[in-house]
């Protein structure tokens, strides 16, 4: 914590409840800054970390999330005027992505609304969102706490996290179907220490692959690391970093802010906001549950049609398109847009970025051309690449949906 | 003629409070041939412009004494003098009162009592007046039109701005740039570059900030004095309607009558429904539902928007905005029954009959005001002072007489509360009024205080502010009351706001109500 004789530039990052366990873990030592906090990007290799993810199990550290509690007689109703999607579906028990907007209809955040009990639910954010929070609360009968650091998390993601899980002790995990949470406990047998540890765990993910989000009290996270390394070691269990994480979230389609868009509390130059229409999520925009904040300048904007929009892209070749711009054809003279997120996937075998495109090159199966610049050896090439648009996911395994799990 | 609801019970407009500015705006909205309802929560019409019963027999206007910011063809378009409207008084003089009696007289056209104060200051104000008269002659269109809006790309709008840039250009050059210069500055540096008279500047200054939470030191004030000319055309003339200002009420809903708007009183708004994101009418705390294709409400915008309509029809940050309003009141009012007229030193009886003020000097004004930034009321406040009954003696039992006071600065939130510091105010006033008037005490049948809290209760007024929002730069033209709403629109399509927070203004003026209703007219044919 900052005290009051350390300049500000001294400010040290907050450590995690995991983090004495990552540290150990680590063979690189490599930390970076995610929200205050100080995490891995990656313990030993990217390529190893991501194979726990697709093949086996693995354990990211996801304390950061910036968490809210809101309940109240209104919290249903404040949530419902705040977020586009209509959550009056989603009941006890239940989690819901969804994202929220300015009231030009910009995007601030996305994250996911845990649904407690009713009236009671818990908000996870990328960014801190207190002000937004506290300006949509002004009306309503609700209560807004940031519970970031009372709650730790842990994500087991991964073909064989289902099992795991259950050879910990975790009673029934294997019926929750995806975006549902349940209150587990981790028999005190199953590790060293010796008092069962109570958390909640739920069917979520940001991997696109079958996987589990455990929420627990910061005193208990390293006995469930522990437990989940000693049980895990014959499922091949690896902690995993960011950057591994990074390239199974593209595969799976899912967008991180600043990079794939920036949020409309943020942006300081006109026209770099993004509306969910823009980014792909009409999907999560419900103009039928009633007023929230943004509809009218979205109804706006689905009238006027889109202008462009984030789409998935499948690029010839096997480099990735980092930060590439993209043209109408091969001579690279007129621009229709730029790659916000690319990666060679391992799993598809193909060459991926997700991309903000300007209409009318948004339809699926139009071609454009993506500039990629080569390092060869500290000779560096230009490559014009044929580039189609494709559906999203790129990768959505039938696992991720599978109730119960196939057991390993 | 008297038109009914539509066949289907609906009407094409109802206005929510029948202030001056409902019934203006009702009026017009009548005359275009739009079936009108407005609905007031009180006994009778005319909001905070009535005339009222505060002693057994003794009638004051509750809140404005005087007429004098309604522009002349806009009362002429009403037709209010054959709706019944006659003036008990106009053209009334100014009489800044001095502890040593040798108070200063400005009458309209007659500058002698300056000129014996200060023959300077006689021509100087005499340049001023003129200049005054020059600079708000550009700006009166400003304050009868909606206000453009910024950004829409709209050619109306354009030409709006354009229009708005070309009536200050053709100020000339010299015109221009004084108004540019002087335009946010405070009014003591404006007086002190201009005149020497302490009390010529105090009557000044207290013109530029009644009503607002401001001090003569405070930035804007200029602004503010300039909109008071303005408003009224640029011929300010004060005036007294007989039977108070309750009977420019009167006329006001006889005109709104005969264009054929129908009147309910005692008939509070308790929310405006909204149906598939669409103000479609609005429920009675009776429970009655009344259906309309407009809703036009002359309430403040915080208990329109916040209050009637409620934040989960419209978007966080433009109820954030409306959130941060500053909408705190701090004029009071103090209204004594008089058994005889008091004696003002250095006064003839016939002097009372103009507007009297307590403001001896810009600095006493600032020192008045200093308390208010810290919760406190005026130690030694500002006044501003009439005797109604001398030109309209009905007022008050034969013999009598009200003396009508606005008291500067009694701030909204009280630090102490107004709860137990009523008597000790209300007596401050009386001290601050016999040091002028040494028998008044002797005279004093009854008083009523009427603080910011009690003209937000009886008023339905948010804050109790005159204004309903305060009128400073950052909330007048095209950002009053907020960015979202100021040309008489709020978001939810089909509501309107027509009220004193809307631009121009509050003070008994009427445009708001009357610019409302082109509005509505426009965007909702």
């Amino acid at each position: 914590m900052l005290t009051a004789s350390e300049p500000h530039y001294h400010q040290p990052l907050l450590k995690t409840p995991f983090h004495e366990r990552a540290r150990a873990a680590s063979q690189l030592d490599s930390f970076v800054a995610w929200s205050g906090y100080s995490t891995v990007d990656v313990f030993t290799s990217v390529e190893q970390e991501y194979f726990a993810i697709r093949n086996a199990s693995s354990l990211y550290d996801l304390t950061p999330m910036v968490k809210y509690r809101i309940a109240g007689a209104d919290a249903l109703r404040f949530l419902n005027r705040l977020v586009t999607r209509d959550l009056s579906k989603t009941g006890p028990g239940r989690v819901a992505y969804a994202v929220w907007c300015n009231d030009e209809g910009r995007l601030i955040d996305d994250g996911t609304v845990f649904c407690m009990a009713h009236n009671e639910y818990r908000v996870c954010t990328a960014e801190r969102q207190l002000d937004w929070l506290s300006a949509s609360a002004i009306g309503f009968d609700v209560e807004i706490a940031e519970v970031t650091e009372e709650v730790a998390a842990l994500a087991v993601q991964g073909p064989t996290s289902c099992a795991l899980l259950r050879a910990l002790g975790l009673a029934g995990v294997e019926r929750l179907k995806p975006f549902e949470l349940g209150q587990f406990a981790l028999p005190g047998a199953a590790r060293p220490a010796p008092a069962r540890i109570e958390m909640m765990v739920s069917r979520t993910g940001f991997t696109g692959d079958l996987g589990y989000e455990l929420w627990m009290r910061p005193a208990d996270a390293e006995g469930v690391w522990d437990a989940l390394m000693e049980e895990g070691r014959s499922r091949a269990i690896r902690p995993v970093g960011s950057r591994a994480l990074n390239i199974a979230r593209i595969e799976a389609g899912f967008l991180l802010p600043n990079l794939d868009f920036v949020s409309a509390a943020h942006t300081l130059r006109v026209g770099t906001e993004r509306s969910p229409l823009e980014l792909g999520l009409a999907w999560l925009v419900d103009f039928n549950k009633g007023h929230f904040t943004g509809r009218r300048a979205l109804l706006e904007e689905q009238r006027r049609g889109p202008t462009r929009q984030l789409v998935g892209l499948d690029i010839e070749g096997n480099k990735p398109a980092h930060n590439a711009l993209l043209y109408a054809d091969r001579s690279g003279r007129k621009p229709v847009g730029s790659v916000t997120s690319a990666t060679w996937s391992p799993t598809c075998k193909r060459n991926l970025a997700l991309a903000m495109l300007d209409a009318p090159y948004i339809a699926l199966g139009s071609t454009v051309w993506a500039e990629i610049y080569l390092n060869r050896e500290l000779v560096w090439e230009r490559r014009m690449a044929r580039a189609r648009v494709v559906e999203r996911p790129f990768y959505a395994p039938q696992r991720r949906r599978a109730t119960p799990p196939a057991d390993f | 003629m008297i038109m009914a609801a539509g066949g289907n019970g609906q009407y094409d407009c109802i206005v929510v409070g029948g202030g001056h500015n409902g019934l203006v705006c009702a009026t017009y909205l009548a005359r275009s041939g739009r079936s009108v309802l407005v609905l007031e929560a009180a006994e009778r019409l005319g909001g905070a412009a009535v005339t009222r019963e505060f002693a057994p027999g003794f009638r004051v206007s509750a809140c404005a004494h005087l007429l004098h910011l309604m522009p002349a063809p806009l009362m002429r378009e009403l037709g209010l003098a054959g709706h019944g409207l006659k003036l008990a008084a106009q053209a009334l003089p100014t009489v800044a009162l001095s502890a040593d009696g040798a108070h200063l007289r400005l009458a309209p056209g007659d500058l002698s009592d300056l000129a014996q104060h200060s023959p300077a200051d006689a021509t100087a104000y005499a340049q001023w007046q003129a200049l005054a008269q020059r600079l708000t002659a550009a700006l009166h269109p400003v304050l009868a039109e909606p206000p453009p809006r910024l950004g829409t790309g709209s050619w109306r709008q354009r030409a709006a701005l354009l229009r708005l840039g070309w009536q200050i250009r053709r100020l000339g050059r010299r015109d221009m740039r004084e108004l540019l210069r002087i335009g946010g500055m405070c009014v003591q540096d404006l007086l002190d570059e201009r005149f020497e008279s302490g009390l010529l500047k105090g009557a000044l200054a207290l013109d530029a900030v009644l009503g607002s939470n401001l001090g003569p030191r405070s930035p804007g004030t200029v602004l503010s004095l300039l909109y008071r000319i303005a408003a009224a055309g640029g011929a300010e003339g004060l005036a007294q309607p007989q039977g108070g200002l309750g009977a420019l009420s009167e006329a006001l809903a006889r005109a709104a009558g005969a264009a054929g708007a129908q009147m309910r009183t005692r008939a509070a708004v308790e929310r405006i429904v909204v149906r598939q994101d669409r103000a479609s009418g609005v429920v009675l705390a009776s429970g009655e539902e009344l259906a309309a294709r407009v809703v036009i409400s002359s309430a403040d915008p915080k208990t329109t928007l916040l209050g009637l309509l409620g934040s989960e029809y419209l978007d966080a940050g433009f109820v954030r905005r409306v959130a941060q309003l500053r909408t705190r009141g701090l004029a009071a009012k103090l209204h004594l029954a008089l058994e005889a007229l008091p004696q003002f030193r250095g006064l003839t009886p016939a002097a009372l009959r103009g507007r009297l003020l307590v403001a001896p000097s810009p600095d006493y004004i600032e020192r008045a005001f200093n308390h208010a930034k810290y919760g406190e009321f005026s130690a030694a406040p500002m006044l501003e002072i009439t005797v109604p009954t001398l030109a309209d003696p009905a007022l008050a039992p034969p013999g009598k007489q009200v003396l009508s006071v606005i008291v500067q600065y009694a701030p909204y939130a009280l630090a102490a509360g107004w709860q137990g510091q009523r008597q000790r105010f209300t007596d401050l006033v009386i001290d601050t009024l016999a040091g002028f008037a040494p028998d008044l005490r002797r005279c004093v049948a009854s008083a009523e205080l009427l603080t910011p809290p009690d003209i937000e209760r009886e008023f339905r007024i948010s804050g109790g502010h005159w204004h309903h929002a305060e009128l400073a730069l950052d909330q007048f033209f095209m950002v009053r009351p907020v960015p979202g709403a100021a040309q008489y629109q709020a978001p939810v399509p089909g509501l309107f706001l027509c009220g004193a927070g809307c631009h121009p203004g509050g003070g008994v003026m009427g445009l708001a109500g009357r610019n409302a209703a082109r509005q509505v007219m426009r965007e909702a044919a």
